[in-house]
């Protein structure tokens, strides 16, 4: 029978091309518009550490100005970064099953090779706890241990593109490497590892590549290194790289990995009981604001979906509605117009659900093909946000997912198929015999 | 006019009445907050930064082999870089405007001995620059003097210098000193280590801060200093040209670079031109991406419009050639779907406007957005008014073409 019906809707679709193409062209304009601007909001909204967000925990504490709150539209908020004494006493403190404290900076790396000229790599100076909370995904070797740590060992784990250019993509762990004018041990290579956003550090670009060489955060400070992404000092630091180690200035991130919710409030009055003792020493004038807060309260608490891309998104669903709106209204003109061949078919037997069946049917066709269509202006329209926002996080996350096209096709279905349950339903008021007197 | 009759006409079609009214009504209200949202982004995107922009260029060196002198490489690049023909200047800089990285310092009018609570925290954006500063970035002195040699100091990791003279923007010194009279006056800050003040000694037309989207973003201070090793060894340099000899000058300028010393990377070789082009392309962007709703908007509706009244016209064939039959004359028939429209299109603009307010304050409420100004919602009633008879016309036209015979046929 659907066969059948079928065939009737593409000879019905087939004699008024003109209006068919008109309905196929707005369903598929709104379904390329929204879905072009969803799959930039769906990557941008996405979390690559859900699958462990109740144990990774963003630790903040406010230690800022009295007068003065760290986000001055949000007053509420703590610093986002921390301190060099902080984060070196919690770490110090062991209180959660790992910690991970970290700054970005660049480092001149020296291939032996002489045809490959020094360059500047990208480096993460970080506690060892980085690896087991953040689980980069490793093609040999492993992290460093906390050992390696307290003794600033020179180790360094590097990602698969430096194993590739200096190692030729060999197995490199117990190989030298030249950083800094010093020589480091490679004791991991991970695989291609992209998460999106990069969660563990979203200042200066959520959505940027991670850094290629991890080395421990014991050397940056040795080499009296910050960060090259964030820094904010609200008073004077003392002279020197010590006046900095010992200021109120932050840079670092600070995350831990706890067991679940209980053991990060045990964290938290860890936390709430320390600033209370540096309190006793003239730190942290403000009152008390410390948070744990789970990865995806921290990118909510960062912004990290932009404010353009939420904009996009919805105007994108209204202009979406308005074709939907559009279509109805055509598929009420059509189904109307047809009021005598309806009349016509119930008039020699046609039950109401079988007219119900068959424009149902035509109805969705058209969400068929406009729904392919506009899969394929979704393509175009990431296409031109790549180029429009190219050199912007925003070019990365322009590409299409399967999830995505499923999703267009089902949602150009099923809004197909609700434009046309009003006209449908119209359809099957027609009383034959109205209709069959005028014949 | 038959205006009552068209009325009754068309509220015995509800459902296709309905359906026109609400997609004008989405419409107008996306098409008026789109606008706006756009000649805002526009309005940013053309401000002046207060530098010679098509001229300007920047270059970082970082030394890495362990004796760098960075000190003397700083000198040398400086005179390496001014003597490049058709180079007019050229000096260190911390960051270059508009590039959304740098540093940012809170400025103060009081000395500490007044207490804190009673102090107020200006904060700007901090360019560490030399004596050819102002003239390298082509800002516009309007008040006191430039920087001298005899001002710049050597800011070290162990020694921050005494900058006694800075340069700031007008806004900035009109935030600091509401009175207008900052020249000459100090500011407290921690530039120059516990408690040191230093004295404004010009004031600038403009200069923008590298963060394009800071709300302060003409708080701009210029500080006298070269910056030895305070980080790590790097420079950054930003070089102005004769004008069109930008591009040639800086291949030669990284070529030099290179040759004057081996111990060190030379890179980021960018110019303004394109670190503004960079920090404005997701407003760039976002201007494109609206444009395009607004015109696929106006052509759905409008063609929507087509759809239903070309429907309504056959479906009235009947109608319309008794009337034609009766002595109405082909402008009467035309007339009659302009009025229909204006009617349906009207209905839409009364929502829409609701709409449009509404819109407009949720924008308000969680984009900080302004207000929208008052003509905005009836210059889009006006235009999708017209749209409507645009959309119209066809199908009216269409049905004063229907002959008068048909109204003694049967169908």
């Amino acid at each position: 029978m659907f066969t059948y019906y079928l065939r009737l809707a593409m000879i019905s679709l087939k004699r008024n091309r003109i209006l068919t193409a008109l309905m196929v062209t707005a369903i598929a304009l709104g379904i390329g518009m929204s879905m072009t601007s969803m799959t930039v909001l769906h990557m941008m909204a996405s979390n690559p550490m859900s699958y462990k967000d109740e144990q990774v925990r963003r630790v903040q504490l406010d230690n800022w100005d009295v007068n003065e709150p760290w986000d001055e539209d949000n007053p509420t908020e703590p610093p986002d970064l921390m301190t060099y004494q902080d984060a070196n006493n919690l770490v110090q403190a062991h209180k959660a099953e790992h910690e991970a404290a970290f700054f970005p900076n660049v480092l001149p790396l020296e291939p032996d090779k002489r045809e490959i000229k020094p360059y500047m790599v990208e480096a993460l100076f970080t506690t060892s706890g980085f690896f087991p909370i953040f689980e980069p995904p490793f093609r040999y070797g492993t992290g460093w241990t906390p050992a390696e740590d307290r003794n600033a060992a020179r180790v360094a784990v590097i990602d698969s593109e430096t194993n590739d250019k200096i190692f030729g993509g060999e197995n490199s762990v117990g190989r030298k490497l030249r950083l800094g004018g010093e020589d480091f041990t490679v004791v991991g290579v991970l695989e291609k590892w992209r998460p999106t956003p990069r969660v563990y550090h979203v200042a200066n670009g959520a959505f940027n590549d991670p850094q290629s060489v991890f080395v421990p955060f014991a050397f940056g400070i040795e080499k009296q290194l910050n960060s090259n992404s964030n820094n904010s000092c609200y008073k004077d630091s003392g002279p020197g790289y010590q006046g900095l180690l010992t200021s109120d200035c932050i840079w670092i991130d600070m995350w831990v990995q706890v067991k679940d919710e209980a053991d990060a409030q045990r964290y938290l009055s860890f936390l709430n009981d320390y600033v209370g003792e540096q309190k006793k020493a003239g730190r942290f004038p403000r009152p008390v604001n410390n948070r744990v807060y789970t990865v995806s309260q921290f990118l909510e608490a960062q912004r990290v979906v932009g404010r353009d891309v939420r904009t996009q998104v919805w105007l994108a669903f209204a202009f979406f509605a308005v074709c939907l709106i559009n279509t109805v209204g055509l598929l009420l003109a059509k189904f109307m117009g047809k009021a005598p061949e309806i009349g016509l078919r119930r008039a020699v037997g046609a039950s109401k659900p079988a007219v119900f069946a068959q424009y149902l049917t035509e109805s969705g066709l058209v969400g068929v093909a406009g729904g392919l269509l506009g899969l394929v202006l979704t393509g175009l329209g990431l296409l031109a946000l790549r180029k429009l926002y190219a050199g912007t996080s925003i070019e990365k996350l322009a590409e299409l997912d399967w999830t995505m096209v499923g999703l267009s096709l089902l949602i150009a279905l099923v809004a197909s198929l609700i434009a046309g349950l009003y006209p449908t339903w119209r359809a099957c008021q027609v009383q034959p015999a109205t209709q069959l007197k005028t014949q | 006019m038959e205006f009552r009759p068209i009325l009754n006409a068309l509220l015995r079609n509800k459902t296709g009445l309905l359906l026109i009214a609400l997609q004008v009504a989405i419409t107008l209200a996306i098409v008026c907050n789109s606008v706006f949202i756009i000649l805002q982004r526009i309005e940013k995107v053309n401000r002046p930064s207060g530098m010679d922009e098509q001229s300007l260029f920047t270059i970082t060196s970082l030394g890495f082999a362990p004796d760098f002198d960075l000190r003397g490489s700083l000198r040398q690049d400086l005179e390496a870089l001014r003597s490049i023909p058709g180079v007019v200047d050229a000096t260190t800089i911390n960051s270059v405007p508009l590039s959304n990285g740098g540093w940012s310092e809170g400025l103060e009018t009081q000395p500490d001995s007044v207490p804190q609570e009673q102090r107020k925290n200006t904060p700007t954006a901090l360019y560490i620059v030399d004596e050819h500063g102002v003239n390298t970035l082509g800002a516009h002195l309007v008040a006191g003097r430039d920087f001298t040699a005899d001002d710049v100091s050597y800011r070290s990791r162990d020694d921050k210098g005494t900058p006694n003279s800075v340069i700031v923007t007008q806004a900035l010194a009109d935030q600091l000193y509401p009175d207008g009279n900052a020249l000459g006056r100090p500011i407290y800050s921690g530039l120059g280590g516990k408690g040191s003040s230093t004295t404004i000694v010009g004031i600038l037309e403009r200069l923008q801060a590298p963060w394009v989207g800071w709300d302060k973003v003409e708080h701009a201070m210029l500080v006298p200093q070269y910056q030895d090793g305070e980080f790590d060894s790097s420079a950054r340099y930003l070089i102005r040209t004769e004008p069109g000899r930008r591009d040639e000058v800086m291949k030669q300028a990284e070529r030099k670079l290179g040759e004057v010393n081996t111990g060190r990377i030379v890179r980021g070789l960018r110019s303004i031109e394109e670190v503004r082009g960079e920090s404005y392309r997701q407003d760039r962007a976002m201007t494109i991406v609206l444009t395009t709703v607004i015109f696929s908007l106006l052509a759905v509706t409008g063609l929507g419009i087509v759809g239903m009244v070309s429907f309504w016209v056959t479906r009235r064939v009947k109608q319309i050639g008794t009337r034609r039959a009766l002595g109405a004359r082909r402008f009467d028939i035309r007339r009659y779907f302009m009025v229909e429209n204006v009617i349906v299109v009207g209905i839409g603009i009364a929502l829409g406007l609701l709409m449009t307010y509404g819109f407009n304050l949720w924008l308000m409420k969680h984009y900080e957005l302004p207000r929208l100004a008052w003509y905005y919602a009836p210059l889009g009633a006006l235009t999708v008014l017209l749209l409507g008879q645009l959309a119209v016309f066809g199908p009216a036209t269409r049905a004063s073409r229907v002959s008068p015979a048909v109204a003694t046929r049967t169908v």
